[in-house]
């Protein structure tokens, strides 16, 4: 049966999550600010970005459609929920039932198809070659997403996320080489689906170099406030899906409440570190040609597929 | 009097038919077709599904018909793998049929009489090949089914590029039409008998049985669009009326995988495993080449074709891997993969039709195939791009619609599989999987293209500014088609339970006693993978109507309508917008060894710049155009005998009399 714990835990992820993900991004940003000497924007800048736009009216194109309005509050709702979905206090949770991990790539999926029709809606030359290049981005990182969630699932033979990430937390600790592939290739696709360099650039407004900017070029006001949210909550459930899948420690089983007080620290502590080696890497890598990203998209999900034969071949 | 399913099927087939002839009373009439015979039709689909939903659930019927030759009468049966087929046929038929109510008003090209019997005897022709219980039968259902689509599709004969498409159609389902032919011959194994209850007791030798399966699968695969026998699909389906594209995509191209599953586990019943591997290789390769062909056409009836062979291929895929596991004997897992299959069938039925009808609204709102001349109609037809959007949505393989339920199924079918009692294969499975999620997501961008190109973003032609919405009837269709797709999408338990007398018939193991209540889809086990739709959407319905309100109650709804943002510079117009061929133009650079393309680019001295690009399919160069040849050195050969002189030909006569009275004799 579900017990309240249990109720208790999702209803916190969610809450969480929601909150927490522009400071995560304000922190990445802060991070990086710190690392290429310059002067670091406050650690909330993010919630008074969020707090203008949402003030702001809406400037809306002429010709744009109803899909133009609805499509930000589709893509936040769907990545509220994507960020519910991933364990990151509590592996009893509720919602597990109801998507497993083919799920959350399809529910990311379902955002960047709606992200990018929004992107062609009003009909500007960059609106479109955002969509574009959004969806390249997209058909190359989503199959190996899936793959490296493929990896975790053989291991754990479940596809459900309560159950991998029980599996990985709790057998004795074995090194299974299978996940240090998949975990090469996640950190590429989680690179290029957040729009981070080397693939897009948050910071860049230089028309010819963007991807995700260049799509959402048209929004203003609330509405662009809602796909900053998204954009940052994107980041939030990339950082805890790595984090679950990947280092699996400190989540709490069975909802015991004293576990869910303690996850809550050791997740902090874990988004921390990941978004300071979010920045790093950012740091020390150029931005790419655009031709060169389905290279290192396809390098990433040949990894991906790698991971998968070292698992049947040494692993099974 | 109590009318069995059987009877029924039949009865209903014979009205379809005595409606088409119906036509003939007055074939100039729009009148007649549009407001008697297309109704008429629709509800007479209506009833053969509501017949084969309860079908479903009863055991095998047969009968002998009093037809067919002295000695060789028809056999009917109708058993759950047929009732299946027949509620896509019947439910999709339906709709189709009340769109096609609208469609049909203008006469262009064949008159609207004939083409009402051209349809109907399709659709006839089609519930005929599924209740078929002998080859002879069989053949002639599968024969009219080819000719009357024929027909359909060269319904606009005036045109040259038409009547080649037919042609090329007419002769790829002839040769497919030789396989199935052959196959019958090496499934009754010298015993005679062509009926399939008598193939079905005799068990042919492994030889025999392997030469059967493989005729089939080129057979049948020829009329699914699998590679190389693709070439007719993407050249047809743009020439039929789009009530007829959708038929002949949603329905015409199951009667194949009918066809290969009958075959397999019915008539042969016995599969071995590596026949798994062969099926599986081709339906991934069709998979994989119609999601990267699609990706880079400029035309939307022939991008929705491309993608039909993308979709038929996976459904292959999911058939190979059926046989896959029944081969090993895991027949757990052979049913689930066969769920799998048997629900993209559904699926892409529904989904498939539901564009082609729009992409026939479109048309005729336009009177515009090219992507390259469209944009903007979300405005204009906005019923027809909303109902699209569902349709765009389930088939780019999206929770919480229909086409994710199926993938998903699929792609836990494949997860169980390194079960599989073979080192080697527990390779090929990775391999697969990963091809499966590529073409999965390269169908997102497909979709985003098409959907993209076609309803949004500015008109590229002023004349689309006089665009019409689509007519009431177009209109119900294209709603209940998309109904179709989000109840299919939300309540995929109870899709199973219904799956689940076919599964248990072809492989000896049901999938029902395993699903986890109507709510959540556990195919195997709840901690193994489960998966709740209609909660799903409840949430994000929720969560979406929660940011609204908030956004709304904490702050405002004001909005200002400007000009879109043109960097200063000189006003935006239409032709700033990616075309067609540029939001292609990634696929095309990443894949581009599967493509041959030629391109000329203007030098910057030209007066009059011509930009070309064709993008052609590698292997018109590498297969057909070299068969083409042989075909015509060989037929050159012949000619020798030719002499255009009655004298000689008597000769020929004569000496071969003689010949074969000296052999008779």
């Amino acid at each position: 049966m579900i017990n309240p714990a249990g109720i208790a835990a999702q209803f916190a992820e969610l809450v969480l999550a929601v909150l927490l993900a522009p400071l995560l991004t304000g922190w990445v940003n802060q991070c990086r600010a710190w690392l290429q000497n310059k002067s670091a924007p406050g650690l909330l800048q993010p919630y008074r970005t969020l707090n203008k736009l949402f003030q702001k009216e809406v400037v809306l194109a002429r010709n744009a459609s109803p899909l133009f309005r609805i499509a930000p509050y589709l893509i936040f709702g769907s990545l509220a929920l994507a960020a519910a979905i991933v364990p990151t206090l509590d592996t009893d949770l509720p919602l597990n039932a109801a998507a497993d991990a083919i799920a959350l790539v399809g529910l990311l999926a379902l955002a960047r198809l709606f992200i990018a029709l929004a992107g062609m809606d009003v009909g500007t030359a960059f609106g479109s070659l955002g969509a574009r290049r959004e969806m390249m981005v997209g058909f190359l990182a989503e199959p190996a997403l899936l793959m490296v969630l493929f990896t975790a699932s053989l291991i754990s033979s479940s596809t459900s996320l309560s159950t991998i990430v029980q599996t990985l937390a709790h057998k004795e600790f074995v090194i299974y080489p299978s996940m240090a592939f998949a975990g090469v290739a996640f950190t590429m696709v989680s690179l290029a689906e957040n729009a981070r360099i080397p693939i897009d650039n948050p910071a860049t407004h230089l028309e010819l170099t963007m991807i995700h900017e260049a799509m959402v070029l048209e929004y203003s006001g609330r509405h662009l406030a809602m796909i900053e949210w998204a954009a940052s909550l994107k980041l939030f459930v990339y950082s805890c899906m790595g984090l679950a899948v990947f280092f699996p420690w400190g989540i709490a089983h069975g909802g015991d409440w004293l576990g869910i007080v303690l996850a809550l620290p050791t997740l902090l502590i874990k988004l921390t570190l990941g978004g300071a080696a979010l920045a790093l890497i950012e740091t020390l890598s150029a931005k790419m040609r655009i031709f060169r990203a389905p290279e290192f998209l396809g390098t990433a999900f040949l990894f991906a597929v790698l991971a998968m034969l070292v698992h049947v071949l040494l692993e099974a | 009097m109590h009318l069995s399913p059987l009877d029924a099927t039949l009865a209903l087939a014979c009205a379809w038919l005595a409606l088409g002839i119906c036509g003939l009373a007055s074939p100039t009439s729009i009148r007649l077709a549009s407001r008697v015979i297309f109704p008429a039709g629709a509800l007479v689909g209506l009833a053969l599904a509501a017949v084969a939903l309860s079908a479903t659930f009863e055991s095998p019927q047969a009968r002998v018909l009093p037809l067919g030759l002295p000695d060789l009468p028809f056999h009917a049966r109708l058993d759950t793998l047929s009732a299946f087929f027949l509620l896509i046929l019947g439910a999709v038929a339906a709709a189709i049929s009340i769109f096609a109510c609208g469609y049909f008003r203008r006469g262009e090209g064949t008159a609207p009489g004939l083409q009402a019997l051209y349809y109907h005897a399709f659709l006839a022709s089609m519930a005929l090949v599924l209740v078929a219980d002998d080859a002879y039968f069989f053949m002639v259902g599968w024969e009219s089914m080819a000719l009357s689509s024929y027909f359909l599709v060269t319904s606009d004969h005036r045109l040259a590029e038409i009547r080649r498409a037919g042609y090329l159609y007419l002769l790829i389902a002839h040769l497919g039409a030789i396989a199935i032919l052959l196959c019958f011959g090496a499934l009754q194994s010298g015993s005679g008998d062509y009926s399939f209850a008598g193939m079905r007791a005799l068990a042919p030798s492994a030889g025999w049985a392997t030469v059967a399966f493989l005729l089939a699968l080129v057979g049948f695969g020829a009329k699914a669009g699998l590679l190389p026998l693709h070439a007719w699909l993407p050249e047809a389906h743009p020439a039929a009326p789009s009530p007829v594209s959708a038929l002949m995509s949603a329905v015409m191209l199951k009667t194949a995988v009918y066809g290969m599953l009958r075959v397999t586990f019915d008539l042969i019943g016995f599969p071995v495993w590596w026949w798994g591997v062969v099926a599986l290789a081709t339906g991934l390769a069709s998979a994989l080449f119609g999601a990267v062909y699609a990706a880079v056409q400029t035309d939307m009836k022939r991008l929705l074709a491309y993608s039909s062979i993308e979709n038929l291929g996976l459904i292959v895929a999911g058939f190979g891997l059926t046989i896959l596991f029944r081969g090993f004997g895991m027949n757990a897992l052979a049913a689930l993969a066969l769920t799998a299959t048997l629900y993209h069938c559904l699926n892409h039925a529904f989904f498939k039709s539901l564009l082609f009808l729009a992409t026939g609204s479109v048309l005729h709102a336009t009177r515009e195939r090219s992507l390259g001349r469209l944009g903007g109609l979300i405005h204009r037809m906005p019923w027809v791009a909303w109902t699209a959007l569902v349709g765009t949505v389930a088939i780019a393989g999206l929770p919480p619609l229909n086409g994710f339920v199926s993938e998903w199924l699929l792609l836990q079918a494949f997860l169980f599989s390194p079960g599989l009692p073979h080192s080697y294969l527990n390779m090929l499975v990775p391999i697969a999987a990963a091809s499966i999620a590529l073409t999965a997501a390269l169908s997102g961008y497909v979709m985003v293209k098409f959907y993209g190109v076609v309803f949004l973003g500015q008109p590229r032609e002023a004349k689309l500014a006089e665009a019409h919405d689509a007519g009431p009837w177009e209109r119900v269709a294209l709603l209940l088609l998309a109904a179709a797709c989000v109840v299919l999408g939300l309540v995929p338990a109870m899709v199973m339970s219904m799956l689940d007398p076919t599964t248990k018939a072809l492989t000896g193991h049901g999938m029902a006693s395993l699903a986890g209540g109507w709510l959540y889809l556990a195919p195997i086990e709840p901690q193994r993978a489960s998966y709740s739709p209609a909660l799903f959407f409840l949430l994000i319905t929720i969560l979406v109507a929660l940011a609204w309100f908030s956004v709304r109650a904490f702050y405002h709804g004001r909005v200002r309508r400007a000009g879109p943002w043109d960097c200063g510079f000189a006003p935006l117009d239409a032709r700033m917008q990616d075309t067609a061929e540029g939001f292609g133009q990634p696929v095309r650079q990443i894949f581009e060894p599967f493509f041959r393309v030629e391109h000329s680019a203007p030098t910057p001295f030209d007066l009059r710049p011509r930009y070309r690009e064709l993008v052609e399919d590698r292997l018109w160069r590498w297969l057909y155009l070299p068969l083409a040849r042989g075909v015509d050195r060989l037929t050159s050969l012949v000619t020798v005998l030719q002499r255009g002189r009655i004298s000689v030909y008597l000769m020929y006569s004569f000496a071969t009399l003689l010949l074969l009275l000296f052999l008779v004799k």
